[in-house]
């Protein structure tokens, strides 16, 4: 149960000291890459033929309670081929900036896993065209659920939360794109000056 | 190129001077008629082809989808973080009500992630259990699917007969579990209780009437000219996007990539049992279907394996950092009654470490992700989302097809949104 994966040794051959370290836990197999090179040593995973990390299985985060711990990005990798899994991470400085390379343009999965991370832990990834918010609406305020400064039930009082929900606009959870879109369905244009009643009610 | 717009002059209702009607101007509107042929229109939250609360914002040039924008959420409800405060056995209830259509299957793979943490090997019995809890769960999404996608497209009679089926299911749960469907039914180490007298006995017949009915099922939408014309060559996705996109289950395996968890990375002894993982070849909607029907065949082969293998023993193991003593020795024996008041008081506590076990759920690759530090709590669990990330592949599968068959793709997909919003 406790052999190490294959590919860490050819990782180790191919990318030296962007592999900071490797371990073994309950028969998984987890390397800590650096982060400027992270992006690189995924490509190299998926597209070196005797890897064949095809299959982007998850994308996730952790934060530890001790506030010591680096704060990690976790890649789960998957070849369908050769019937092998590993777990990739990247430690993150959890007082500095929380900023990875996205890897959208290698597995489109990494679409809506990397918004979920960052809706949830406050992560941005960068080269990722449509990082938004997904789960929780985009106006939301209260911050990034998953992180361990964030207490269990909100930041607001509990008035405080149905009073900012009552008062919510439909429009607010209309991405941009979308808005432009209604906005020349209807016309609404500075030289006609006329403004489209607003549906809906309260 | 010039722009060529249409002014439409706007008024409304009034009254002049003298009393008279009359029409008071309010201005004029530029209308774009190359932005008017496309069309915004709003899907859901509540509407019951997006099978729960999806909302889909479509772009439409006449009744072609241009672009499709989902935004999901509206039913989130925080179980990751709601998992963080929670011991390991009470995360089980949780489990339930992400994919509430397969309860049991979730709660199989909570139990396993925490094994597998605490390296537990759990009983024979408990194992063959375990595959049936996993198996009936299979059938019971499948034939809501299968429901509630005819539905979908017109067919009404099948999801009657689907639901006959599934309703047999739930009172085997019941009598199981005393709930049909939050049902809770593993601890860490075991299950928490074993089949009642007769039960088996129940399966056996359900095995035995129900290929009929799929049969039934089968020769109601196979062959059948609307059917086919509704979901052929529709929302179609190729093996190389299909895994490029991280579709999993039948969503990925209509395509043609054989990757089944069972099989790849066997779990619960699969490896031992008889059965087959159908896969298509044209990635549209009707090989999901074919899968799916396929697939319901063969979990009830393995459900038939399953009961012959079922021999009396113990559902737990012997392991008192998991299992309670039995009350009587708790009373009696000095390091039973520790036992059981360290388990009470303090939980199940795991080694520092970290654990992902993925199981192949109805919808796909259900993964859980443990993070342990040593305490009774997790610092982490997260839910690998099968139905999320497939859900993320819609836009694709939609973009280019017809508004009509937005609602067969979106049905093809086989979401559930306690899953996609945990």
């Amino acid at each position: 149960m406790t052999t190490e994966s294959s590919s860490v040794e050819a990782l180790k051959d191919a990318f030296g000291g962007a592999i900071l370290r490797t371990a073994v836990v309950c028969g998984d197999t987890i390397v800590y890459l650096a982060p400027d090179r992270a992006h690189e040593v995924l490509a190299w995973l998926k597209d070196t033929p005797d890897q064949a990390f095809n299959y982007l299985t998850d994308i996730t985060a952790v934060e530890y309670r001790d506030p010591e711990r680096p704060f990690e990005v976790v890649y789960q990798l998957r070849s369908l081929e050769r019937f092998a899994d590993l777990r990739l991470k990247i430690e993150l400085d959890p007082q500095g900036e929380l900023r990875v390379d996205s890897v959208y343009d290698l597995w489109r999965g990494a679409d809506w896993l990397e918004r979920e991370v960052f809706d949830m832990f406050g992560v941005a990834f960068t080269g990722h065209p449509d990082l938004r918010r997904i789960l929780m609406w985009e106006t939301y305020s209260e911050g990034h659920p998953l992180r361990k400064d964030f207490p269990l039930r909100g930041h607001l009082s509990r008035a405080e939360q149905v009073r900012r929900a009552l008062s919510l606009k439909p429009e607010e959870h209309y991405s941009p794109e979308e808005l432009e879109l209604a906005r020349k369905r209807h016309g609404r244009d500075e030289t006609s000056g006329w403004v489209p009643p607003r549906g809906g009610g309260a | 190129m010039s722009r060529r717009t249409v002014e439409m002059t706007l008024s409304t209702p009034g009254l002049d001077a003298d009393g008279k009607a009359t029409l008071e101007p309010l201005g004029v509107a530029v209308l774009d008629p190359l932005d008017g042929d496309r069309t915004m229109v709003n899907i859901g939250p509540q509407h019951p082809a997006t099978h729960g609360v999806l909302r889909l914002v479509v772009e439409l040039e006449g009744e072609t989808v241009v672009r499709m924008i989902p935004h999901v959420g509206y039913l989130h409800s925080g179980f990751e973080k709601l998992g963080e405060y929670r011991q390991y056995n009470q995360i089980i209830p949780l489990t339930d009500r992400t994919d509430y259509l397969a309860p049991m299957a979730n709660n199989v793979c909570l139990a396993l992630a925490v094994e597998k943490l605490m390296d537990i090997q759990i009983t024979e019995r408990c194992t063959v259990l375990r595959v049936i809890a996993c198996e009936i769960s299979r059938i019971i999404s499948h034939i809501v699917w299968i429901g509630t996608t005819g539905i979908d497209l017109g067919a009404f009679t099948p999801f009657l007969w689907s639901f006959q089926q599934r309703e047999i299911i739930y009172n085997l749960q019941e009598e199981w579990t005393g709930a049909r469907l939050t049902t809770s039914m593993t601890r860490v180490g075991g299950l928490m209780a074993d089949i009642p007298d007769g039960w088996a006995d129940g399966l056996r017949e359900f095995t035995k009437n129900f290929p009929k009915v799929l049969d039934e099922i089968d020769t109601m939408f196979t062959n059948n000219g609307i059917w086919c014309g509704r979901t052929q060559d529709v929302g179609v996705i190729s093996a190389e996007d299909a895994i490029n996109y991280s579709l999993s289950g039948p969503m990925l395996r209509a395509s043609g990539v054989p990757y089944d968890v069972r099989k790849d990375r066997p779990y619960l002894d699969y490896e031992t049992y008889d059965f087959e993982v159908p896969v298509g070849e044209r990635g549209d909607v009707y090989d999901r279907y074919r899968v799916r029907l396929e697939e319901m065949y063969q979990s009830n082969r393995i459900l038939e394996q399953a009961l012959d293998r079922l021999k009396p023993g113990p559902i737990n193991v012997d392991d008192p950092r998991v299992i309670l003593p039995p009350k009587s020795r708790a009373m009696s024996d000095m390091e039973a009654m520790i036992y059981h008041f360290k388990q009470v008081m303090e939980g199940i506590k795991p080694p520092v470490g970290e654990a992902y076990m993925g199981v192949e759920n109805p919808k796909g690759e259900l993964g859980y992700y443990l993070v342990s530090d040593g305490t009774a709590k997790p610092v982490r669990w997260r839910i690998r989302p099968p139905a999320f990330i497939n859900l993320a592949s819609l836009p694709k599968l939609c973009e280019g097809s017809l508004l009509s068959d937005v609602i067969a793709i979106n049905a093809s997909v086989d979401i559930v949104m306690g899953e996609v919003d945990r």
